[in-house]
């Protein structure tokens, strides 16, 4: 018995193409870029092994960890990115939902304010802000105000996370469906929306922590002795030292990345647009 | 006007075969419309005609000329792709003028045939619009003014309304066919929906994994398909296993009862077929409480209506097994789920297939 | 002449049956109509979700551009004044702006032209399908890998005992002989191009990507050579986006504070530089708010690039999907 209906076809998908081997300028671009990019890696590890004329080893490596200073500047440091990814999401989840969910009409306000800190460079803000302390002295008092001013560096990657994040799961239809089995708004929002755009949250706690671990211009102006500021330290005084710490810089920010990546792997959406961050 | 002659085109890319010695006369002025599913090897087909992609081995042959040492920028075919294929920084008339400019023609030359073949298409009022500013219907109109303009030998169509809208799709399919025969320009037209071909085609071929399955009218492949891939394919069968009791006299699956079929199918008696039923040849009437079945049919049930416009699709389930007919919807309105009816075949619409 | 506007989202006359045709209109937002009349006070809560994020962005971010500009246009009596401004047009504030945005212009035509190349290669280079993700990955890593590590990097490479200067020494080419300094014009943008190079390949790829293959098999089947179809396709489309991009880096480099502090030990004259050296007090200037006229006038050459690149993007967007 073969009682069979004409299949239906949507969309024809095309032959594979032919494999053809690449062009010498492909191989050439991507070899110069290769390059570019490792040259002043590996020249950087070079210089943090070299003990001697001939020499090598890890000596620089254990002469920065165990140096106080390095783990006091380091946990502060991350201190500060860990408060500030709490304090960006804390206010950024909230709002960003609610204007998925009630007042779409602002997004392009949203969209505004988010590339601001694109707008005014930090070493610009420390500027304006320092009229505001002259004005308010006791904010300066505390290191905690470093997360604060943070938030705002990490605020437009952490807003295109999630605005990414909440559209791709549809905010309002989730809420409503919710709100249909008689769950209140805030338990819609911690038990429905988070566990769904944990992806998006992570990704922007990644990102927010690269810049964080790295950021210099604000905490070196405003005097805060951050693991940048320290780095910037031994650099003026040592050389090779201050190569070991790149190569640890480095793998900070590649081990950031990396999680960033496979996350999003994960999610199966290639890796995120614009995970550059702004401490240059 | 050109003629346009496939022999034994056959393609591998890697260890896959796109096509297998494909060969296919194009008459002069003739649409033939290559049918089949994705990956059946037509729009590979199509691009070698184009110059897109190159033979492993075959001829092409325009006019009985060997045209495959012919880059595609010389082979003065002009193509309409799937979608999106015009380019976005010039207006629909710059568009038409690409070609032409291409080829140095006259600028004021240029713009009197792109007037006159934006005009040919509808589009006289757009000449001005970027392609963004028309619709998919209206794009896929200039692309088609596009490749007419340079005069091509052939014209090559590439799924051309796949990406349309229902309603879109069956005007513009008619507007494609009445310029192609009103410039009588041979064609070439690839697509997937059999529905498509069998309205557009002077001639189709069916195409499946790579191989040509059968080539013929409209009418020809529509009513006797030479093998079972074209018969699923093209339209709606039935399809039961039957042997043949005498030259005009089947039986299917265990039933007794026989179906009357034309003669001169070419199945020998006594051997076992493959018997095509379409479902507009499926008559039914409606066995009111225990009435006999008569002679000449089976009996069934209606299991389900689908109501399709002007006919009513119904599945039913009958002696010989479940099988689909189209009643008009009038006379299906008799016959709600659950009625028993008697099934008759019209000798006509039975196409055996020996197995 | 048929109208048939058939893309998805619209839907014209032609195209809906008369059946359909009464069904879409309808609005579908639960809450419209029916609840206007009490709009204002739920319209003041709904409001007030947005408050607290609003607050804090004006309290951080809006408030001290504000007192910078106003600071900027007043004397220290609060009288107007363009005082301020105006001596950013002479010495050595004039002359930070013009190397400011000259190793900002050299940076972003260097890494962008480079970062089209990589990037085209890597989109368009059939070469193995793992070599874009890879990249994707790379240029997150290197784009963020940017100030006092960077810097570091950089001396350790071209500094006076760098790696590839040693290297280059080697062969007889004594860069530093040649007035080569890694502070210089020369390699403060060879410094720059690392983190400008990755970010151009992360916003170039997938305007690179739109660039549709039938776009280039239309041109080549009417008639176009490969050149013909770049000159008069490829790059008129990529236009805006590469323009964009290229702006967009402009800001980048030109924001950059750390990575020149370092490389220089803050011995350059770059607005970012000259602004952090009135902060920290490092240098004894006769006017305390020139530090305030620096800031605005640096917020107003990157808030023009901003608003370029979002401009050039959105151009962009009309052509490439």
């Amino acid at each position: 018995m073969a009682s069979v209906a004409a299949p239906a076809e949507k969309k024809a998908r095309r032959a594979p193409r032919e494999h053809r081997r690449p062009s010498f300028w492909t191989i050439f671009w991507l070899i110069m870029a290769a390059l570019y990019f490792l040259i002043p890696l590996y020249s950087t590890l070079q210089f943090s092994l070299e003990t001697g004329q001939h020499s090598y080893g890890f000596k620089w490596y254990g002469q920065t960890f165990a140096d106080p200073m390095f783990r006091t500047s380091f946990l502060f440091s991350l201190r500060l990115a860990v408060e500030t990814v709490i304090i960006g999401l804390v206010l950024m989840v909230p709002t960003v939902y609610w204007v998925h969910l009630r007042l779409p009409q602002l997004r392009p306000l949203m969209d505004v304010v988010s590339i601001l800190p694109f707008v005014v460079p930090p070493v610009a803000l420390v500027v304006g802000l320092s009229g505001v302390f002259n004005v308010l002295p006791w904010m300066l008092s505390n290191s905690q105000i470093l997360a604060f001013i943070y938030v705002i560096l990490a605020l437009p990657f952490t807003y295109r996370s999630l605005d990414a994040g909440m559209r791709a799961i549809n905010v309002k239809t989730l809420t409503e469906a919710a709100q249909s089995v008689g769950a209140p708004g805030w338990k819609t929002l911690l038990f429905v929306i988070l566990p769904n755009i944990r992806t998006a949250m992570l990704s922007g706690a990644f990102l927010t922590l690269a810049i964080v671990m790295g950021e210099y211009t604000i905490s070196s102006l405003l005097l805060f002795n951050t693991f940048a500021v320290y780095m910037y330290y031994i650099g003026n005084t040592e050389a090779q030292p201050a190569a070991a710490l790149a190569i640890i810089s480095f793998t900070l920010t590649w081990g950031a990345m990396m999680g960033l990546f496979l996350l999003s792997r994960r999610r199966g959406r290639g890796s995120s647009p614009g995970v550059t961050a702004v401490s240059r | 006007m050109a003629r346009l002659d496939l022999h034994g085109i056959h393609k591998e890319f890697g260890e896959v075969t796109a096509l297998a010695e494909l060969s296919l006369e194009v008459e002069s002025g003739e649409l033939v419309s290559l049918l089949g599913p994705s990956g059946c090897g037509k729009t590979t087909a199509l691009r070698i005609v184009a110059g897109f992609e190159q033979p492993t081995r075959g001829e092409l042959l325009v006019d009985g000329s060997d045209v495959i040492p012919v880059p595609a920028s010389k082979r003065n075919m002009g193509m309409v792709f799937q979608a999106y294929s015009l380019f976005p920084n010039m207006t629909a008339r710059q568009n038409v003028e690409f070609g032409l400019r291409m080829r140095k023609v006259a600028r004021d030359k240029c713009r009197a045939r792109a007037a006159e073949l934006l005009e040919l298409v509808g589009l006289a009022a757009r000449v001005d619009n970027y392609p963004h500013e028309l619709s998919g219907g209206q794009q896929q109109r200039v692309a088609l003014a596009r490749a007419l303009a340079i005069e091509p030998a052939i014209l090559l169509l590439d799924e051309p309304l796949s990406a349309l809208d229902a309603k879109v799709r069956v005007d513009l399919r008619q507007q494609i066919r009445h310029v192609q025969q009103r410039l009588g320009i041979t064609t070439l037209y690839v697509t997937h929906d059999q529905e498509e071909a069998l309205s557009i085609s002077d001639r189709i071929a069916v195409m499946s994994d790579g191989n040509l399955e059968q080539v013929g009218a409209p009418a020809e492949i529509y009513r006797s398909p030479h093998t079972e891939f074209v018969a699923n394919f093209v339209g709606l069968m039935n399809g039961f296993d039957g042997r043949v009791q005498a030259a005009d006299m089947v039986t299917i699956g265990s039933s007794e009862r026989p179906i009357g079929v034309h003669e001169g199918h070419g199945c020998t008696a006594g051997g076992r077929v493959l018997v095509l039923i379409r479902p507009e040849s499926v008559q039914l009437e409606e066995l009111v409480d225990g009435a006999a079945v008569p002679d000449g049919a089976f009996e069934g049930k209606v299991l389900m209506h689908t109501f399709l416009g002007s006919v009513t699709r119904m599945n039913l389930s009958s002696d010989v097994g479940d099988l689909v007919a189209d009643v008009p919807s009038l006379r299906a309105l008799t016959m709600p789920p659950d009625t028993r009816v008697g099934v008759r075949v019209d000798p006509a619409g039975v196409k055996l297939l020996a197995r | 002449m048929p109208e048939d506007r058939d893309t998805v989202s619209s839907v014209s006359l032609e195209t809906v049956s008369p059946l359909e045709a009464r069904a879409p209109a309808l609005p579908d937002e639960p809450s419209g109509r029916s609840r206007r009349p009490r709009m204002s006070r739920r319209g003041v809560l709904t409001w007030a979700g947005v408050v607290p994020f609003l607050a804090y962005a004006a309290f951080f971010l809006l408030i001290p551009v504000v007192v910078l500009v106003f600071k900027t246009f007043t004397t220290a009596n609060g009288g107007f004044t363009l005082e301020n401004v105006r001596a950013l047009a002479s010495g050595q504030y004039r002359a930070s702006f013009i190397a400011s945005i000259q190793v900002s212009i050299i940076s972003a035509i260097g890494g962008g032209l480079f970062g089209l190349f990589v990037a085209y290669a890597a989109v368009r280079g059939r070469g193995p399908r793992f070599i874009q993700p890879l990249l994707t990955t790379f240029c997150g890593v290197a784009s963020n890998f940017a100030g006092i590590p960077l810097a570091f990097a950089f001396i350790a490479t071209l500094g006076a005992n760098g790696v590839v200067t040693v290297l280059l020494a080697d062969v007889g080419l004594h860069i530093y002989s040649h007035g080569f300094t890694i502070f210089s014009l020369a390699g403060l943008s060879l410094t720059y191009i690392y983190f400008q190079l990755p970010l151009m390949i992360l916003v170039i790829a997938p305007s690179l990507e739109g660039l549709r293959v039938e776009w280039r098999e239309a041109a080549e089947n009417l008639g176009a050579t490969q050149s013909q179809y770049w000159w008069r396709i490829g790059l008129p489309v990529l236009l805006p986006s590469l323009a964009g991009a290229m702006v967009l880096l402009f800001g980048n480099a030109f924001s950059a504070y750390a990575t020149p502090y370092a490389l220089s030990g803050g011995g350059i004259n770059l607005v970012p530089i000259q602004i952090g050296q009135v902060l920290s007090g490092d240098v004894v200037i006769t006017n305390p708010r020139l530090g305030d006229s620096l800031a605005f006038g640096m917020i107003c050459i990157v808030g023009v690039t901003v608003l370029a690149y979002a401009l050039l993007q959105r151009r962009a967007a009309r052509w490439l999907r």
